[in-house]
């Protein structure tokens, strides 16, 4: 690839401040420090080189995950994101329970990639998603506590020469009592770290626990993101770094024809301009890269590029859907059958028919795609909201002609990723590569920050994928359900990615019919069927609760139909069906309780329709069921006004973590549900910023309860699982109060009464 | 050439007159606290004081800010109702991502300025500017009443 006559790196116009790691050992201190020491465990380069006169020698580290200071100083290791889910504090907590540990000496920072110690053990390598991060650690993090905690009691009973069995540890303290010693961990840490590392420990009965279950978990990063000090992607700095800005393609899959960059040189603080390769699931561009982000991003602006379409994807919205609405009338692949759901739909005595449309969904992480990038001769440094370790450092690797071990990923906080950060073709990671590694080849020796502007991220695709569904269910006299046949058009997420050959079966990718094709509701016949078009350029990747954000709309808006189809209450309804799903039948139960749905709900002010709608799906192996109440104005605006939800996701480790992941999947899935859509024309991405791709904004926010249900199963995720639901618990408390069923999303923020 | 009072010490800065304050603070300065999300003032992740009053630093260009006296997210604790309002937001847990919170927290600290008592429709009015994409709002409103009572 060429560059475009780039200036000399040697004068900087304006002087950037490099603030170095060091900057911040030097300056944080207490919970906040750990995060940014993650480097530190990096296998070999120059990083571990440069932390190795930190002096952290005597530390006991008796596993990959817990390291205890000479000082006391508890640091948990995090091998997953933290992108505001929480699980740092979850991780912790598991470690910090078994360790007795005194949760104010407790911090974290995150993982280096190092899949064997790092995999996730649902995904068998390194990465963070599917609201697996609590499941898969919960006996790892809670054995390697109890592996420290075993250490440092062994050290204390071979000190005090007194039987180990006769120490107690509580709150970062062990004692004897006939004895009367005592010591914090600082002081055992030399002498245990000597010490066999024991191969079986005993984990706490739960009754025992202190930590998991309890309130007195605040949040690992709640001081760092409240006084600036956190650091992400976008924050961190490498001496010498340049900002690159990209010029993307105007549509997905047009290529580079030609380039004019002689204003863009002409914007102050701008070094050099390059183009960077792409690939069959990345864009190429040009890269204006300076000393700031102002004046890489006005260099950008002022490129002047030509771009060739022959072969790009040039479809509109309109298109597509009808493209899909003829398919769904067509057969499918075969997801889910059993008995004969054709024949009970030839003369059903009461028919649902539904069509429900579903538009392509922009992440719109508050911290736009960044990446940052320091090359070396055989070797590449990565700092990143890094989410997707395994497969990034393998595609970092080919890229470059290097080993995976010579590249490194420091996992920094996340501005919010909804899963945009984990993507299967490693698109934006790929793309700073390739920025930083055609301006090495032009002689620009710098570490790279590629930055997205927010209309770059906006535009960038990997969208949740635009969805058609069709719906027919036959009801029997009484009403009852006794066939549901269910047809899916949709891109495929996980075709043509790495994870294809587990992930799709037959023709049928498990991400496009999750949540549909395991139906909760028990039916004599039931067809699912999906068609997955392979002609659509336009790029698609999971979006927080993935085939759910759909399915859980199709199938709990179905059932509302079928339930005032058959003159009954739509809860009751629901509990008829779940005779053998008693985790669904628990939180829809505890939900409607909570919402009083026996009791009617308040009347409105004149001239308006108040409405509750219900819906409860499974997801992630969490169950989650909300009711909403909603208000509907004379001139068509409406509210969402309370939520209640319920959640089973097992041992609820961190519950006010698990009521923050339910409030703020419900802002999430509501803002998708308002006004969530990324539309095409001409192939032309129509939404570039907050004014109109718009998100939830806090007078939309409804009031929101969280019940918790006491279970002693094993924990799942909360990350995704309220999301779901509330989409079409509003659509059907929006039948309630105005008996119109609306089956298009986004609803808009005005509805047209009829 | 510029010369901006931020948190208190004086800076000579060297950047354009055109370049807006956010990027003078994060990329030459080196406050990384205050946020880039939108450049257009639409999501308010920008958010610093001038003078005490809440300003979107994304659309502010260096040269508009003449005297007045910058706040950022790393000094409002100093004062006393900023240090009221992360005590509430610490104290509620508020964060998830907390990419936004910075700007949050100054307009939250801005509203209880003019407003000691705030209502949730004076709340959402004045938050209505900040988008919090993990929808951390309900605790946003509760922080602030928090911090509303804990002043009082």
């Amino acid at each position: 690839m060429g560059i475009f006559d780039p200036k000399p790196t040697s004068r900087p116009r304006t002087e950037v401040v490099n603030i170095s790691r060091r900057h911040f050992l030097q300056g944080s201190a207490g919970l906040a420090l750990g995060v940014y020491l993650s480097p530190l465990l990096m296998r070999g380069g120059r990083v571990q080189a440069e932390e190795a006169a930190a002096g952290e020698g005597d530390d006991f580290s008796p596993n990959a995950f817990v390291r205890i200071g000479t000082d006391g100083a508890v640091v948990v290791v995090a091998k997953h994101l933290e992108m505001g889910q929480g699980t740092y504090t979850g991780l912790a907590t598991l470690v910090a329970e078994e360790l007795d540990a005194d949760w104010r000496d407790v911090s974290v920072e995150g993982a280096p990639a190092d899949a064997e110690r790092y995999k996730n053990l649902a995904f068998g390598m390194q990465g963070t998603g599917g609201s697996t991060a609590i499941t898969n650690s919960y006996e790892q993090m809670r054995h390697a506590g109890a592996t420290a905690r075993a250490m440092l009691v062994a050290a204390a009973a071979e000190r005090w020469q007194v039987p180990a069995e006769e120490i107690h540890v509580r709150e970062g303290r062990l004692r004897h009592e006939p004895s009367g010693n005592e010591s914090g961990f600082g002081e055992l840490v030399e002498a245990a770290a000597e010490l066999p590392v024991p191969e079986d420990v005993t984990l706490k009965d739960p009754d025992d626990f202190r930590l998991i279950g309890k309130l007195d978990t605040p949040r690992q990063d709640s001081p760092a993101k409240t006084d600036g000090s956190a650091i992400f992607t976008q924050d961190m700095t490498r001496p010498g770094m340049l900002i690159a800005v990209p010029a993307h393609p105007p549509t997905f899959g047009a290529t580079l024809a030609s380039v004019d960059d002689s204003k863009a040189r002409e914007v102050p603080g701008v070094v050099g301009v390059v183009r960077f390769a792409g690939g069959p699931h990345r864009f190429e561009g040009v890269a204006v890269l300076a000393d700031n982000t102002w004046a890489a991003s006005q260099g950008r602006d002022a490129l002047s590029l030509e771009w060739d379409e022959s072969e790009a994807f040039t479809q509109g919205t309109d298109e597509i859907v009808a493209h899909f609405q003829e398919l769904a009338g067509q057969e499918g692949k075969v997801a889910a059958r059993h008995g004969d759901a054709a024949a009970a739909l030839e003369k059903p005595a009461t028919l649902v028919e539904a069509e429900y449309v579903f538009p392509y969904l922009a992440h719109a992480a508050m911290e736009p795609m960044n990446c940052l990038v320091e090359l070396g001769d055989d070797r590449c440094d990565i700092w990143n909201g890094e989410q997707w370790q395994t497969m990034d450092r393998q595609a970092v690797a080919e890229l470059l002609g290097i080993a995976p071990e010579n590249v490194s990923l420091a996992q920094l906080y996340a501005g919010g990723s909804f899963g945009r950060r984990a993507n299967p073709q490693s698109d934006f990671v790929l793309e700073a590569v390739s920025i930083a590694k055609a301006a090495r080849e032009n002689g620009i020796e710098a570490p790279v920050k590629m930055v997205w502007m927010r209309e770059d991220d906006t535009r960038g695709g990997y969208y949740r994928p635009l969805n058609v569904h069709r719906g027919r269910l036959a009801l029997d006299e009484q009403g009852k359900l006794v066939a549901w046949h269910q047809h899916l058009v949709g891109q495929s997420i996980m075709t043509g990615t790495p994870m294809e050959s587990v992930m799709v079966k037959e023709g049928v990718d498990a991400t496009s019919v999750e949540g549909a094709a395991n139906l909760a509701y028990g039916v004599p016949n039931l067809q699912v069927e999906l068609t997955t078009p392979s002609d659509i350029g336009v790029p698609v990747q999971w979006w927080r609760s993935v085939g759910h954000t759909h399915t859980a709309f199709s199938t709990e808006c179905l059932i509302d139909e079928a339930a005032v189809a058959a003159e009954q209450d739509p809860v009751a309804y629901r509990l008829a069906l779940l005779d053998d799903k008693p985790r669904h039948r628990g939180v829809l139960t505890l939900a409607a309780e909570q919402a009083g749905w026996e009791k009617p709900l308040d009347a409105g002010a004149e001239g308006e329709q108040r409405g509750r709608g219900v819906a409860v799906h499974e997801s992630f192996s969490s169950f989650v069921a909300q009711v909403a109440e909603v208000t509907v104005k004379s001139d068509g605006s409406y509210s969402v006004d309370r939520v209640v939800c319920a959640v089973d996701c097992g041992v609820a480790v961190n519950p006010d973590v698990i009521k923050a992941q339910m409030e703020g999947g419900i802002g999430f899935g509501l803002a998708a549900a308002i006004s969530g859509e990324i539309s095409l024309d001409e192939g032309v991405v129509q939404q570039s910023n907050f004014h109109n791709y718009q998100v939830l904004r806090m007078n939309q926010m409804p009031e929101v309860e969280v019940h918790i249900v006491s279970s002693s199963e094993p924990p799942t995720g909360v990350g995704e699982p309220g999301v779901p639901p509330i989409a079409p618990a509003v659509a059907n408390a929006l039948y309630a109060a105005i008996g119109q069923r609306l089956r298009r999303l986004p609803l808009g923020t005005s509805l047209t009464l009829s | 050439m510029a010369t901006l009072t931020i948190n208190g010490q004086t800076h000579e800065l060297d950047v354009p007159d055109e370049m807006p304050l956010l990027w003078a603070l994060r990329d030459v300065v080196g406050l990384t606290g205050t946020k880039y999300g939108c450049g257009m003032s639409l999501c308010g992740a920008c958010t610093v004081h001038l003078d005490g009053e809440a300003t979107r630093s994304c659309v502010t260009p260096v040269s508009a800010v003449g005297e007045r006296e910058i706040t950022t997210i790393e000094a409002v604790g100093d004062e006393r109702i900023g240090e009221a309002v992360q005590a509430a937001w610490r104290k509620l847990d508020v964060v998830q991502c907390g990419y936004c919170q910075s700007g949050q927290i100054m307009a939250a600290v801005a509203l209880l300025s003019e407003n000691a008592d705030p209502s949730d429709d004076d709340i959402d009015s004045v938050m209505n500017g900040n988008i919090c994409r993990c929808a951390t709002y309900v605790r946003i409103r509760a922080a602030i009443h928090e911090a509303a009572t804990s002043l009082a």
